[in-house]
């Protein structure tokens, strides 16, 4: 217990940290049971209630078809966080089998690297755009493009670490007792790799909202009729001159969320990187 | 029959590290026989080739570099089989590995794997080797970790590496390296990052294990001190070669190779000895120059070029090895020194 004490109050030592990890908690609990406690339904269409500034009944207003926009939020946040953790634990998953692999067989990280690097040349934007329209718009097709996007930078910082750990005296030590190759790499290594491992993860789920949110607003995301972060502030485009809120409201949820992301992992960074203690 | 051959029959160990178009010679011809219960200590200065005769034998060399061993490691195990370990596979290796032969490392802070409880670290070697389940290998853990005399072994068994002492850490790299009663034990500097009073209980404790288990220790140091209180035999290297081999007395009474004499010359305490023998002032005497770089060994002795009592054909000739088969020497110079 007095561990887990220590441990939070470390990583709670800047208070931000604390701010952006409610903010999230937030989130996930009101995406969780959002159909339970939202007072509107999030696709029920009042053409009556069109384009109304926020007001008691809608919080943040309501879209060009009436829906209510907080409702939206909370309800599209599970596509949105779903889209954004699915990215990040595949391209983690890939990223690390990839890395391990380049970075512990010597004759592999030639070709695999290059292969990476090759991927790498692409901006983002754009080759997620490319694999989307290839494949298909819908969720599962951004999480895939996006999976092939973010498996690379994952690739390079495990692959790094990997050939640090590689040459330590205790995978030396580990092999002099005979203990075989993929469990030297699953039970030596890997967990060693965990904290790059966790600080890219909650980078990725970062860059892969913000990703999202970008492809669904240039029309080759998740289709319109899922209402994700991206397609509200795409839809909203139309009428953001006469109704701000319909820009606003889903853009502050993207912005927030990514950026307690973003304070998330460096709060883990700092906590897993003990060169970087008590210099805050 | 076991008893005829040697545990650890090296012949002849070349070891090259392969860099641009010309190879470089580190370990250059190195034998040695390691008998049964014996401790052979091999001794030189740092960068003569000790710890790379080792990596090489068991097949550890660092995996950042390009290497190329020749020459004849027989291990000799329990059935009286002989097993090359510079040429069988991979695989026959990392059964050998911790079965048969065990390494302990320089540096006990390093060698443990930080994220991983100890009792699971001792434990590892066990259910690889024996093929025990996980309950029947941590009790063995168990039992490898108190006889190390590793205080409070059970509560230690769940601690990790951060949470132990430089020494408990070494006890620990002992129990990881004994644990399935090995037969041939390497033990490269296992207590230069120790303490004095630390050191001289891990080795006391490596002397029981040694009679306790009847295994045979291949002991790198460059502590002569040390050499003469645990080895039977001595192999002194220099510039990646044997020059001298002996008994433990033999050599420290009678030391043949100007190398040997010089190392010996270097001793306050036997400076002292031999001034109370002779009732004159001794003086400490170290050997001028420093170890030739690898890539610039001429045709000759590669100790020529600081030796005092130097040939010319020693700028010029390989030495012969002179001397009897358990006193040897590579040198020129003839008759007793």
């Amino acid at each position: 217990m007095a561990e887990w004490r220590l441990l939070l109050k470390t990583l709670f030592a800047r208070r931000v940290v604390l701010i952006a990890l409610v903010l999230l908690a937030l989130m996930l609990l009101m995406a969780a049971i959002s159909q339970w406690v939202l007072p509107h339904d999030p696709m029920a269409m009042k053409v009556s209630q069109r384009l109304r500034a926020p007001n008691w009944s809608h919080w943040s207003g309501t879209d060009e078809l009436g829906r209510d926009i907080t409702s939206r939020i909370f309800y599209g946040a599970r596509y949105s966080l779903a889209i954004g953790a699915g990215t990040a634990l595949l391209a983690a998953f890939f990223g690390t089998l990839l890395g391990l692999l380049a970075g512990f067989f010597k004759h592999l990280d030639a070709p695999l690297m290059r292969c990476v690097d090759a991927m790498m040349a692409f901006p983002d934007i754009l080759l997620g755009i490319a694999l989307v329209s290839i494949l298909g718009a819908s969720p599962t097709n951004v999480v895939l493009a996006l999976t092939i996007v973010y498996t690379p930078r994952v690739a390079r910082v495990v692959r790094a670490s990997t050939l640090v750990i590689r040459e330590l005296p205790y995978v030396e030590a580990a092999r002099a007792v005979g203990v075989s190759t993929p469990r030297l790499l699953s039970v030596h290594i890997l967990p060693n790799l965990m904290s790059p491992i966790l600080v890219q993860l909650s980078f990725i789920f970062a860059y892969a909202l913000l990703a999202e949110a970008g492809l669904s607003f240039l029309g080759v995301g998740v289709g319109a009729e899922i209402p994700t972060w991206g397609t509200m502030v795409a839809a909203s485009t139309q009428y953001a001159d006469r109704a701000f809120w319909t820009l606003f409201f889903p853009g502050m949820a993207i912005v927030l969320t990514a950026l307690s992301l973003q304070i998330l992992g460096d709060g883990v960074r700092d906590l897993l990187d003990p060169r970087l203690k008590g210099t805050q | 029959m076991t008893a005829l051959l040697p545990r650890l029959q090296v012949r002849n160990l070349h070891t090259r590290l392969l860099q641009g178009d010309s190879p470089l010679p580190l370990v250059r011809g190195v034998s040695f026989d390691l008998h049964d219960g014996q401790t052979l200590a091999l001794v030189g200065e740092s960068g003569s080739g000790k710890s790379l005769t080792a990596l090489s034998l068991m097949r550890l060399l660092a995996r950042n570099a390009r290497w190329e061993c020749s020459g004849q490691a027989l291990l000799t195990d329990a059935k009286g089989q002989q097993h090359d370990m510079l040429k069988v596979s991979d695989e026959h290796m990392r059964q050998l590995r911790g079965h048969q032969i065990a390494m302990i490392f320089q540096e006990p802070m390093t060698c443990l794997n930080p994220v991983l409880p100890v009792g699971e670290q001792i434990a590892e070697s066990v259910r690889l080797h024996l093929g025990l389940d996980a309950k029947a290998a941590r009790a063995q853990a168990l039992r490898a970790l108190e006889q190390v005399e590793m205080p409070a072994a059970r509560q230690r068994l769940d601690e990790y590496p951060h949470q132990l002492s430089g020494g408990m850490r070494q006890r620990v790299m002992i129990a990881m390296a004994m644990v399935c009663e090995p037969r041939v034990l390497i033990a490269d500097e296992p207590t230069t990052a120790l303490d004095v009073t630390i050191q001289a209980q891990i080795l006391a404790l490596m002397s029981r294990l040694q009679k306790d288990t009847g295994m045979s220790m291949l002991f790198i140091t460059h502590n002569l001190g040390v050499v003469a209180h645990h080895a039977e035999r001595v192999a002194v290297m220099y510039a990646g070669q044997v020059v001298e081999q002996a008994g433990v007395h033999e050599l420290f009474a009678k030391p043949a190779h100007p190398y040997t004499q010089g190392l010996l010359a270097c001793l306050p305490g036997r400076a002292r000895q031999l001034a109370r023998q002779s009732g004159q002032a001794v003086a400490l005497q170290d050997i001028p120059g420093q170890a030739p770089a690898m890539n610039r060994l001429g045709s000759g002795c590669s100790f020529a070029e600081r030796c005092s009592v130097s040939l010319p054909a020693c700028q010029q000739q390989v030495p012969p090895w002179l001397g009897t088969s358990t006193h040897a020497r590579l040198c020129h110079l003839e008759g007793q020194p």
